[in-house]
């Protein structure tokens, strides 16, 4: 049988590792030798194409003009940094990101507790909740597309207070709000399947306890589940906040970045792949995969979870 | 020894496997190609007259060599897109490519595309060719591609409303003039302002009419000389402006496409529209006669005119468009390829594609040829050919497609342009080719 060996910490720790018996040694030493061929995998995977992004970063290089290739050092970063596009186009992915999680969080969590609670039909109500998360991005973009058009969508028909040829798509306010309704239909599920996992950890016994001692429904919500769902909620808020902040095929579909409503991913992906700069689009991908970083950390931070506790090791 | 029931099972056993191995080899044998050792040509179209292609490639296939046709998607965008992943992963299966004529001078520059020299060349371009698409297939004054069909837009109306507005058909117009037609007699007009390519064709022509143009010394790459900021592009702005603030603008201007366009010709409400399109727009409304989606009386309502004027005294420079067959630079099989190139836009394959999909030829014999002029109006067929012999090419750059993103960027949306959109759009273009700004 394998052991999993914890990296020591402390002296007691490193102590501990140097009377390590000869069998422990040899398994370690299987173990690391077990592992390496991912390893391997990873970095050819993983890290080459990250760092011949950063290598490319440093040139202004079109595949057009190849002759035209010249080290730039970090002058890309500086161009980019310095771009009111770049700052617009983070702005308004930090919009998307925050606007959508935020109702994600509101509309999952309503979901997760139909699904934790149902009596009736549950595996029918759970699957119908679940549905939208299993359509591809990119169809239920073209779909959404559709029901907002002017010309053969329904929802100008549906809503009243909105003329039958408002163009949605014509300006920003209203072009942004049905990609974010696209994003919101799209990825609610995931969210509520994984405040649903943590809804299902809190303790019925606490519940109960509360519920005994006279606390209303509302008390029981804020002061027992949510403050005991916390690592589920940070789970849920990280995975959304890091997938809104790369939104892209929405955007692709709805609107092609029109009315200013590019994200930080369009706008990589427009000087990548549609004008092919190499070195300002790697720059991008560059800055795009640090705020990435920046997001995960901030996140953590903010909600305070001890991801080890959570993982109940000492 | 083995007893008689286990070798049965053995022998049984055995007879399977061969059974197996037989079916994996003839399997495989299947998948690695022609037995016959004869070459494949890949060819990647465009989705427009497929099925037409595929008789073209039939009839251009060889003794030596097959064509095979291979679908690219159907935006110009995501055409010139994946193609090029493949060019640039130097990829040898890329045998012939059906290019947007705008591509021709970024392929070529970044040596994704044979070169015709020599025979070739007065093969695929000769007197025959009409100019404006002849211009089209050529980078640094050297032939890069065989030119296949040449779109060209016109302008298509309602011959009642023009006469309600009292426009006189044999007069030139200008786009102020119908835009105030179609304003005063329940009309619109028809363009394409969404951001993308089309609405930088719509820029260009309106430029090109008014005697300027975006850029020019396109060979110097990105030191090309900007020229959008002069009357020229203030002529283009005004227009736009004028009609982006009328009543003849359609409701969905800001996303209006080739496609979205077309329904308001013969709407439910209203006097039908003015629209500056391809030349598909006649067989797209032809067959809805057939289909029964609409009227002969309303067919014979579908009016056609040159492309409109920018200024008055000046002759209008019509879109043009089509398709360029070129040659990988990375195929196996150049020298085929080229064969088959010229094969496949010879003047008869042009003449299918003109009778069967409404492509029409880039070659002037074939506007003559008995098989069109029995498909087309008379009228029609002239105002095609003058159309693209007339017409006025969009810049051809290695960057084009920065310059083009450039354009889009500042004048879209259409209802924000005004006169300060040229100037402002000069010093963005100029930034964007010199790597200071992001696009």
């Amino acid at each position: 049988m394998t052991t999993t060996v914890v990296a020591p910490d402390s002296k007691a720790d490193r102590q501990r590792a140097a009377q390590m018996s000869d069998r422990s040694r040899a398994e370690q030493r299987l173990g690391q030798r077990l592992v390496l061929p991912a390893i391997v995998v990873m970095l050819v995977v993983t890290a080459f194409p990250m760092l011949r992004a950063i290598y490319l970063s440093t040139f202004q290089y079109s595949l057009t003009d190849p002759d035209d290739r010249r080290f730039l050092g970090v002058q890309n970063y500086v161009t980019a940094l310095t771009d009111s596009l770049f700052w617009e186009t983070t702005l308004n992915t930090v919009f998307i990101m925050i606007v959508t999680v935020a109702f994600e969080l509101v509309i999952g969590f309503v979901f997760a507790m139909v699904m934790h609670r149902i009596i009736f039909a549950r595996g029918v109500i759970r699957t119908s909740i679940l549905i939208p998360y299993g359509i591809i991005t990119v169809v239920s973009g073209f779909a959404w597309q559709f029901a907002f058009s002017n010309s053969n969508g329904f929802i100008n028909e549906w809503l009243p207070f909105v003329q039958d040829s408002f163009n949605w798509f014509g300006q920003y306010g209203s072009a942004i709000a049905a990609i974010m309704v696209s994003e919101i239909w799209k990825t609610t599920p995931f969210m509520s399947l994984l405040l649903l996992a943590g809804l299902a950890q809190v303790s019925e016994d606490m519940i109960e306890a509360a519920k005994v001692d006279g606390a209303t429904w509302w008390q029981r919500l804020w002061k027992v589940i949510l403050p005991n769902m916390r690592s589920a909620i940070m789970v849920a808020v990280l995975f959304r906040a890091l997938d809104a902040y790369r939104i892209f095929d929405n955007i692709f579909v709805m609107t092609a970045g029109a009315q200013n409503t590019e994200s930080v991913s369009f706008l990589t992906y427009r000087q990548v792949i549609e004008q092919f700069q190499l070195g300002i689009g790697s720059a991008l991908s560059v800055l795009l995969f640090i705020s990435v970083l920046l997001i995960a950390f901030l996140i953590v931070k903010i909600f305070r979870v001890d991801l080890a506790a959570a993982r109940q090791e000492s | 020894m083995a007893s008689p029931t286990k070798r049965g099972s053995r022998r049984r056993r055995t007879a399977v496997l061969l059974a197996a191995l037989a079916l994996t080899s003839s399997t495989l044998a299947a998948c690695s190609g022609d037995d016959s050792g004869k070459a494949t040509l890949n060819w990647y179209i465009n989705p427009d007259g497929q099925e037409t292609l595929d008789g073209v490639a039939l009839d251009c296939s060889t003794d030596d060599y097959d064509i095979d046709i291979q679908l690219l998607p159907s935006s110009a965008t995501d055409q010139r897109t994946q193609l090029a992943r493949r060019l640039a992963a130097e990829d040898s299966s890329t045998d012939l490519m059906s290019l947007d004529p705008v591509f021709v001078a970024e392929f070529a520059n970044a040596g994704w595309l044979a070169e015709f020299t020599g025979d070739e060349a007065s093969k695929v371009i000769d007197d025959d060719v009409l100019q404006g698409a002849a211009e089209t297939a050529t980078w640094e004054d050297k032939v890069y591609a065989a030119p296949q069909w040449a779109n060209t837009q016109v302008l298509w109306y309602r011959k009642s409303l023009a006469e309600a507005a009292g426009l006189d058909p044999a007069q030139p117009w200008t786009w102020d003039q119908i835009i105030d037609a179609a304003s005063e007699n329940d009309g619109t007009v028809g363009v394409q302002a969404n951001r993308y390519e089309g609405y930088v064709v719509w820029i260009n022509a309106m430029i090109l009419g008014a005697g300027g143009d975006i850029i020019s010394d396109t060979e110097d790459g990105r030191d090309a000389k900007v020229d959008i900021d002069s009357t020229a592009g203030e002529d283009a702005a005004r227009i736009i402006e004028k009609l982006a603030s009328s009543p003849a603008a359609q409701p969905d201007l800001s996303v209006s496409n080739e496609g979205t366009a077309l329904g308001l010709m013969y709407p439910k409400d209203g006097a039908g529209e003015f629209l500056v399109n391809w030349t598909f727009v006649y067989k797209n409304y032809a067959g809805l006669v057939e289909s029964g989606g609409l009227t002969q009386e309303q067919f014979d309502d579908l009016g056609w005119a040159r492309y409109p004027r920018t200024v008055e005294n000046e002759e209008s420079r019509p879109p043009v468009g089509g398709i360029n067959i070129g040659v990988g630079a990375y195929s196996k099989h150049v020298d085929w390829a080229k064969e088959a190139a010229a094969c496949v836009s010879s003047a008869k394959a042009q003449g299918q594609l003109a009778v069967n999909d409404g492509l029409m030829p880039s070659r002037g014999s074939v506007y003559d040829s008995q098989e069109l002029t029995d498909a087309y109006p008379a009228d029609l067929l002239d105002l095609f050919r003058e159309s693209v012999d007339g017409a006025g090419p969009r810049p051809q750059s290695a960057y084009w497609s920065q310059v083009s993103s450039a354009i889009q960027s500042v004048w879209h949306s259409p209802t924000g342009v005004d006169d300060s959109t040229p100037k402002r759009s000069a010093e963005f273009l100029s930034d964007i080719l010199a790597g200071r700004r992001l696009l």
